[in-house]
């Protein structure tokens, strides 16, 4: 495996390792210092280690705004009034039960959402100061620089491995100067180059599910985008590919805005600097509440939120 | 390790034994010797009324001896499993047995001198080492290649409209696109007679046999496509979106290669639609007994033509060539399906 070679990623792993482990152990101590709600604990250990581990993001610009987004599907109302921002060097995962539109908001921040043929939006798109729904807007330069890795990993079949990262460039056809460099540089990002350095030239069907959605994210960052729009990248991973996929977000987020939606609060706990809680009482999809992940997961402020984290619903 | 690997031997406890089958081998030569004693004393007489009296006594048998033996459930599994088999039988029987009259009849006059002479010197009641079928070989080539380079952009393109661009019209399109696949041949070749021909004043050449050969083939590879093209996952696009690709860049770097195995396939099964085609070609091309080698001027052969002209002459040896040109056109026929499972079957392998 690859972590022989690379100490750094190791040390990683055993570090996330003992998070979900230590907080377990942690949450029997805080159950008998006081009495509060038993199970938000170890998911609020979870945060508080992130937050003593990477300290607090270094908010660098407002890289992505989302204003007052709303979203129809025919005429059915399933997104109300989000607005969200998204900073540059930080990770935001976005949490809520199934169908409450956390994807659909996603798809609307890279303007995947107007494929579906019924759909409908008001609100604005901020990057880089320009509203991104704005007529004349070249939807393409938009993808570009806001990039996306689905939940089912969807490596292109008829491409070997190689083809599959720089197929972007071919796509968007973009020149480069040093293909070989950049292909190094994206699967070592994404960390899979040394699980595929000597098979660069194989079908990308032939990797296993968690090394084939690791090239779906080394595909991604080969148009170098800005923002990196993350659905439910692990729901059809085993434990250990998602724990490789959580250092490579870890990685990632220094450079680039990564948003991930996720089922796995354990996962939002780990991962994310901010948390946005979404949610539908049957009507469009609301953000109930937003903040540091810490604040969701240790002090909600909304009574939703707290029985959502805490596994009472949902 | 090495004790158990001794004693344990891989075995399949869900086979029959022989034992078991002893009732069903019993039946099987109960209901053979009994229709053939029916036959005998009654009035059903030859092969037909044989074939009728098996039929029947076969899952009269069938029936009965698993009732006997087990239950009513397994009666009617008994039942139905006959059934299958006699509809199996009467696809495969009428099936081998045209391959056989033609394998039978057609390599009679077989060499690969047909490959290398034409008829403009021989009568086709000549015997059979004079002549060959070189014209109709190169008639066929040309027709054929000038449809398939005519139809596949269309075909193709008219799928990707219909699957990819989902335009206003992709619901109307895909309905004519069905209902010319349900078009008569003859009404393809008439369509050319009266439109290019008598409208546009051209004489019978080879190119108008494309063109009608053409109307046929594009609905097949329309269709044929429009499957393929379906089944590529609509992931793939979205990813190809994703990353700031255009449409169209989508379609051509990622869905078309995924697809082009099956492609290929439509494009082949769609020759093996047109390629024994002879209504359309007989008022498009004319028939001719010498090489033509321009397509685009002067009457052209084909396989089916020759073979539809030496059976209306008529005389023994003519119709021995007339075999001899369903067996050739048979085994290009042959050779294309070949050639379209083994391209579908590359397409599994690697995805």
């Amino acid at each position: 495996m690859s972590n022989q070679d690379n100490p750094a990623t190791t040390n990683d792993r055993e570090e996330s390792m003992s998070q979900v482990t230590g907080s377990q152990a942690s949450n029997t101590k805080d159950r008998n210092a006081n009495s509060r709600p038993i199970s938000s604990h170890s998911l609020a250990d979870v945060a508080n280690a992130r937050l003593s581990k990477v300290g607090t993001p270094n908010i660098s610009s407002t890289g992505l705004e989302a204003r007052g987004i709303h979203a129809w599907f025919g005429s059915k109302h399933v997104l109300e009034d989000i607005s969200l921002d998204f900073f540059t060097g930080t990770v935001t995962a976005l949490i809520g039960p199934s169908g409450c539109g956390k994807s659909t908001f996603i798809r609307i921040l890279n303007r995947m959402h107007e494929f579906i043929p019924t759909a409908a939006l008001a609100g604005q798109v901020i990057l880089d100061g320009k509203d991104v729904y704005d007529s004349g807007v070249d939807v393409t330069k938009i993808r570009l620089k806001v990039g996306m890795v689905f939940q089912k990993p969807n490596p292109f079949p008829s491409m070997t491995i190689k083809e599959n990262v720089l197929s972007g460039l071919k796509l968007a056809q973009l020149k480069i100067e040093n293909a070989d460099e950049l292909l190094e540089s994206c699967l070592r990002r994404a960390g899979l180059w040394d699980e595929v350095k000597d098979r660069l030239n194989e079908y990308g069907g032939a990797l296993s599910g968690g090394q084939q959605q690791r090239l779906c994210i080394a595909r991604s960052l080969a148009v170098n985008p800005q923002v990196l729009l993350m659905d439910e990248p692990c729901s059809a991973l085993d434990p250990g590919s998602t724990l490789r996929i959580e250092e490579t977000i870890r990685e990632l987020s220094a450079t680039m805005s990564i948003v991930i939606v996720t089922h796995n609060m354990q996962q939002a706990a780990r991962v994310s600097d901010y948390t946005g809680f979404f949610l539908s009482d049957g009507g469009p999809g609301r953000l109930i509440e937003s903040g540091s992940t810490n604040d969701i997961f240790t002090n909600p402020k909304e009574k939703r939120t707290e029985d959502y984290v805490s596994g009472r619903f949902g | 390790m090495s004790q158990t690997q001794f004693a344990v031997k891989p075995a399949r406890p869900w086979k029959l034994t022989i034992r078991s089958l002893i009732p069903d081998i019993l039946g099987a030569l109960f209901t053979v010797f009994g229709s053939l004693a029916i036959v005998a004393v009654t009035p059903l007489k030859g092969k037909l009324g044989f074939a009728l009296v098996l039929i029947t006594l076969a899952i009269i048998t069938a029936t009965t001896v698993s009732w006997l033996r087990k239950d009513r459930k397994a009666a009617m599994n008994s039942r139905t499993t006959v059934l299958v088999y006699i509809a199996a039988a009467f696809v495969i029987i009428p099936l081998t047995s045209i391959l056989y009259e033609v394998v039978r009849l057609g390599t009679a006059g077989f060499s690969l001198r047909i490959f290398t002479e034409d008829m403009s010197v021989t009568a086709s009641e000549t015997d059979l080492s004079e002549g060959g079928l070189l014209h109709a070989v190169i008639g066929t080539a040309y027709i054929v290649f000038f449809a398939t380079v005519l139809s596949t952009p269309i075909g193709v393109l008219t799928a990707l409209y219909i699957v990819e661009v989902k335009g206003r019209f992709a619901g109307l399109v895909r309905f004519f696109v069905q209902a010319m696949s349900g078009v008569p041949s003859i009404v393809a070749g008439l369509f050319i007679f009266a439109f290019w021909m008598i409208q546009m004043g051209n004489a019978y050449s080879g190119i108008a046999g494309a063109f009608a050969l053409t109307v046929l083939m594009i609905p097949t590879v329309a269709r044929t496509s429009e499957e393929v093209l379906k089944l590529i996952p609509q992931d793939l696009r979205e990813a190809g979106l994703a990353l700031g690709a255009t449409q169209w860049r989508t379609v051509a770097t990622v869905v078309i290669p995924a697809a082009k195995s099956g492609l290929v396939t439509a494009i082949i099964l769609g020759i093996a639609r047109v390629v024994g085609e002879t209504a359309p070609l007989l008022v498009t091309i004319g028939g001719a007994d010498a090489v033509n080698l321009n397509p685009l001027d002067g009457n052209m052969s084909a396989f089916p033509m020759y073979v539809w002209k030496n059976l209306l002459i008529g005389s023994p040896n003519a119709i021995s060539r007339a075999w001899l040109g369903l067996f050739v056109l048979m085994v290009l026929v042959l050779i294309f399906f070949a050639m379209a499972r083994y391209f579908s079957s590359a397409r599994r392998r690697s995805a």
